[in-house]
């Protein structure tokens, strides 16, 4: 504050005479541009704030709308009733469902997509759904191989959802009391 | 010589010594030469690592670290990648001097090393000259610009080049001007004889009376090897990558290296006008002067190789320093600088040189005495 005001303009009587010997003073010295590097030269002492991504990760929020997931109930019964509210619901198109008949004669889904493609992460088919059965986990680094690979089918969806069902429950248990 | 003669068997030395003499100067200067260029060839490579730490470390950064212990292996990796590239020749290309540019630009900032006194005795070619050698080379190195500008056939290229020749033309002449300030104070045109004339501690160096000149050097000096933040010759967010848009492997890597290589040399030759050379800051003073002569540490107050090299060094940082911190200068602004502001300035203080010549005072104290 003191530097910027040793060097600032002047008001008053003969200001302009002042201003513009301070403004010579100014280019000569390259004040302004030995003000800039002592910025540049400030942050160099600086520590870097670089994530160095595989190796370190930032903290994530179990509310965190990654890939997508249908769960079971712990019976091993899927929680999925074929509602369709998910579909209804989903702004991007992404979900296909085809229900019918099950042996025991519950409604059942015998085909149940997602285009990761259209999918806009957006986590409506999570709060629309009213068993919990379709959610989105917090995995968010995977990839496709071949063309095709972005549908998420019904087979792929249930195996996620049982390989993660732990993280998928604790997520659920930490955000629930917030719902 | 006496150095060696203990160091190899006794055969080894009548044969050297039966050899004819010129046998004996060119085996010399062949291994002076080797060392030096290899040398340089070594601080272009880390000096593209340390540019990347430095700059990374004022944007808040790391720079590079993935190759090799803290990333210092990323220079080699960087060369490698550019040795297996391909060499795309445009179809519509002078393809003799599209090939032949990158050397162009290499071969004067090589070639000037001739001339640098690396310390008190090392130096290739001790000529008398050496003042204007090294701008008569730093100045033919626009040529492999224009050059490979104008070869490429291509507007980006040629706008490249085109801006690079009025801004060498422009800062040139202040350089030249610049210089003539250091040929007033020193005496003399031979590079050895310019840091001797400012031996005697650092008082003596021109820095001090030559400042405005230092300044305007310095300036010239990054403005002449196309660093930003003049580097409006690549201006790669206006045209593309300017004169070597259609370079890429081997030939690009020369481009690359001629760039570093001038970077290196204007920060040496800065270190040498104004900074003394080689000579220690501390030599001035009488109660070190017993330690001249220690056998590893006595550079530190007798001076040698090692300052010079740490002189270089701080302008190198300076080199990264101002990238990271100044936007590119607008064109017209470059060559207002070059002609209106730089010009005026040497002219104006080459005149008080002669003003402090006349009173002897500064470097021309006891001229005439």
């Amino acid at each position: 504050m003191v530097r910027s005001r040793a060097l600032g303009r002047v008001d008053g009587l003969g200001a302009d005479a002042m201003n513009k010997i301070l403004s010579y003073i100014k280019t000569f010295t390259l004040w302004e541009l030995l003000k800039g590097l002592s910025v540049t030269q400030r942050n160099f002492f600086r520590k870097s704030i670089t994530l160095e991504y595989p190796d370190e990760k930032t903290p994530q929020s179990p509310r965190f709308r990654g890939l997508h997931a249908l769960r079971r109930y712990p019976n091993g019964e899927e929680r999925c009733i074929a509602c369709k509210l998910c579909e209804a619901v989903c702004p991007a198109l992404a979900i296909t469902i085809e229900s019918n008949v099950s042996e025991d004669g519950t409604r059942r889904t015998s085909r149940y997509d997602i285009d990761l493609f259209k999918c806009i992460y957006c986590g409506f088919c999570e709060e629309a759904c009213p068993v919990d059965a379709i959610v989105e986990t917090r995995l968010h680094e995977y990839h496709m191989e071949a063309p095709g690979e972005n549908i998420m089918t019904k087979d792929k969806l249930l195996a996620v959802g049982d390989k993660y069902d732990a993280m998928i429950s604790a997520d659920k248990a930490a955000d629930a009391k917030y719902r | 010589m006496e150095f060696f003669a203990n160091l190899v068997p006794a055969f080894v030395w009548d044969i050297w010594n039966s050899l004819p003499p010129f046998v004996q100067y060119l085996t010399i200067v062949t291994w002076k030469i080797l060392f030096v260029t290899i040398g340089v060839i070594l601080i272009v490579a880390f000096s593209t690592y340390f540019e990347r730490k430095v700059i990374g470390s004022m944007q808040g950064r790391i720079g590079p670290n993935r190759v090799g212990p803290l990333g210092l292996g990323q220079p080699f990796a960087d060369v490698i990648k550019l040795l297996i590239k391909e060499v795309i020749v445009p179809a519509k290309s002078n393809k003799f001097l599209f090939v032949i540019a990158p050397l162009l630009t290499l071969i004067p900032a090589l070639a000037t090393w001739a001339v640098i006194p690396l310390n008190d005795w090392y130096v290739i070619a001790d000529i008398n000259a050496g003042l204007l050698y090294v701008l008569a080379l730093t100045s033919v190195g626009v040529y492999g610009v224009i050059l490979a500008g104008w070869a490429t056939n291509s507007k980006y290229a040629f706008l490249g080049a085109m801006r690079s020749a009025a801004q060498i033309v422009a800062y040139e002449i202040a350089m030249g001007f610049a210089l003539v300030g250091i040929l007033m104070a020193a005496g003399s045109l031979n590079l050895g004889d310019i840091v001797r004339a400012q031996g005697g501690g650092m008082s003596n160096w021109f820095l001090w009376p030559l400042l405005p000149m230092f300044l305007v050097y310095w300036i010239a000096g990054i403005a002449e090897t196309n660093r930003a933040p003049f580097d409006v010759a690549e201006g790669e967010s206006e045209i593309v990558a300017g004169f070597h848009v259609e370079y890429s492997g081997v030939a690009f890597a020369l481009f690359f290296l001629a760039e570093y290589a001038n970077m290196v040399l204007i920060s040496t030759l800065t270190a040498i006008f104004f900074l003394g050379g080689w000579a220690s800051p501390l030599e001035g003073l009488a109660f070190l002067e017993q330690y001249h002569d220690l056998p590893f540490i006595g550079w530190v107050f007798g001076g040698g190789f090692p300052w010079l090299f740490i002189k270089m060094c701080f302008f190198m940082y300076t080199f990264f320093w101002l990238r990271a911190t100044f936007p590119r200068y607008r064109y017209d602004q470059i060559m207002r600088l070059g002609w209106k502001v730089f010009i005026p300035i040497t002219i104006i203080w080459i005149a008080v040189e002669g003003v402090m010549a006349w009173f002897e005072v500064g470097p021309w104290a006891g001229l005439t005495g």
